[in-house]
C-alpha cells in the first residue's frame, strides 16, 4: 500500500514537472491581423510576445493554415523609402514585450489560401528556439485595424 | 633604338589615359551630385504633368482634380503593412472631416502597374473609402508620375513572395492644394488627426 501511494506520487510529481517543462515560457497577446482586401494575395500579421522565462529567446519561424507561407519581415523607412525586408529571427527578451504591429515587425502571409474577414479566427504557430512551438489564435480586426489602441480593453 | 622609344611611350600613354578616366568619373560624380536628390538647398518641385487611367475608368491628368486638395499616395495592392496603414490613416482623416472630405481628393497611385489592373486597384481602394480614387497606367505613364512627384519605387526581389518581388517606395503621401501647388507631406508618422487639422486649414484657406 504505501508502495503504491509513494508510486502514485512519484507519477504525480514527474507528471507535474513534466508539465512544467512542456509550458511554453512564451505567451502570444493579441495576436491580430486585418482583413484583406478583395483579390489579396498577402497579409501582415501582428501581436505582442511576452517572454515569461528566464532567458533570451529568439522567434525563428512561423506557419498558418490559411496561408502558404509565413514569414517573418520588418518594414523599415528608409530616408523617405519604405523598404520590407525579411528577418531571419527576432528577439524575445525576458521583460521587455516584443511588439509586431503595422510599420514594423509582423508576420507577412504570403500566397493567401482565401480572404480574411473580420472577425474571423485561425491559428498561428510559432516555433522558438527555446520555447519550442507555441500555437496562437488570431483575431481578423477590419481592413483599416491599426491594432492594440483599436481592440477593447486597451488603452495606449 | 625604335623598340626602346616605343616601350618607353607605353607607360605614359597608360598614365594620362588614367588621368583622364579619373577627371570624366570626378565630373560625372560632380554633375550627378548637383543633378541628384541629395541637394537640399533648393525647396523640392513636387508634382506635375501625369496621366493615368482612373479606378472609375477614366483617363485623368493632374488637371482633373483642381478645385479640390489633392493628397496624393504612392503604393501598391501587394503590400500587406505599409499601405493599408497609410490609407488607413488618411479614410480616418476623411471621416474626422465629415462633410469637408468631398473638398479633398485622395489619390492612391499605383507603383506595379504590372498586377494592379484598374480592377484589382478598384477593390482594393474601395476597402479602405470610397473616397479614395486608385490610378494605374502603363509602366511608362507610372513612372512619368512618379518622377513628377520625386518618388522612388523599385522591385525588391525575395523567392517566397507573390511573382517573386515586393516593391520598395517612397514612404510619404504628398498635399496639393486646389491650384495643384505641393503644400504639405504625410510621413508614415504623421496621426490621422493632423492631417485632417492640416486639411481642414487649408480647406479653410481655399474657400
Amino acid at each position: 500500500m504505501l508502495r503504491m501511494i509513494s508510486l502514485i506520487g512519484l507519477i504525480a510529481v514527474s507528471s507535474v514537472s513534466l508539465a512544467i517543462a512542456q509550458t511554453p515560457s512564451i505567451e502570444v497577446q493579441h495576436a491580430w491581423a486585418r482583413a484583406t482586401p478583395a483579390g489579396a494575395k498577402t497579409a501582415a500579421l501582428y501581436m505582442t510576445l511576452v517572454n515569461k522565462g528566464p532567458t533570451a529567446d529568439r522567434l525563428l519561424s512561423a506557419a498558418t493554415p490559411v496561408a502558404g507561407k509565413a514569414e517573418l519581415h520588418t518594414t523599415i523607412d528608409s530616408n523617405g523609402v519604405m523598404q520590407m525586408r525579411p528577418v531571419a529571427a527576432l528577439d524575445v527578451q525576458p521583460g521587455t514585450p516584443t511588439v509586431l504591429k503595422p510599420g514594423g515587425y509582423h508576420l507577412m502571409l504570403m500566397g493567401l489560401k482565401g480572404p480574411l474577414a473580420e472577425g474571423q479566427h485561425f491559428t498561428v504557430a510559432l516555433t522558438f528556439e527555446k520555447a519550442g512551438t507555441v500555437e496562437a489564435t488570431v483575431e481578423v480586426e477590419k481592413v483599416g485595424a491599426m491594432g492594440p489602441d483599436s481592440m477593447p480593453g486597451m488603452k495606449m | 633604338m625604335k623598340q626602346e622609344r616605343e616601350h618607353r611611350f607605353v607607360p605614359v600613354a597608360s598614365a594620362l589615359c588614367l588621368l583622364g578616366i579619373l577627371v570624366a568619373v570626378m565630373w560625372w560624380a560632380e554633375a550627378s551630385q548637383f543633378r541628384g536628390p541629395a541637394s537640399s538647398t533648393r525647396l523640392p518641385a513636387i508634382g506635375g504633368a501625369f496621366t493615368l487611367t482612373s479606378t472609375h475608368g477614366t483617363t485623368v491628368t493632374e488637371q482633373s482634380y483642381r478645385g479640390k486638395i489633392q493628397l496624393v499616395y504612392f503604393g501598391y495592392t501587394y503590400c500587406p503593412d505599409a499601405c493599408p496603414t497609410m490609407l488607413n490613416k488618411i479614410a480616418s482623416a476623411l471621416d474626422e472631416l465629415g462633410p469637408l472630405a468631398a473638398r479633398v481628393q485622395p489619390l492612391f497611385i499605383s507603383i506595379d502597374p504590372q498586377r494592379d489592373t484598374p480592377e484589382v486597384l478598384a477593390q482594393y481602394v474601395e476597402s479602405f473609402s470610397s473616397r479614395i480614387v486608385g490610378l494605374t497606367g502603363t509602366p511608362a505613364q507610372i513612372a512619368a508620375a512618379a518622377k513628377a512627384f520625386g518618388v522612388y519605387y523599385a522591385p525588391y526581389e525575395i523567392a517566397d513572395a507573390p511573382d517573386g518581388y515586393l516593391m520598395d517606395h517612397t514612404s510619404a503621401a504628398f498635399v496639393m492644394n486646389v491650384d495643384d501647388y505641393f503644400v504639405a507631406t504625410f510621413t508614415p508618422d504623421t496621426p490621422a488627426a493632423q492631417m485632417a487639422a492640416r486639411l481642414r486649414t487649408l480647406i479653410a484657406q481655399s474657400s
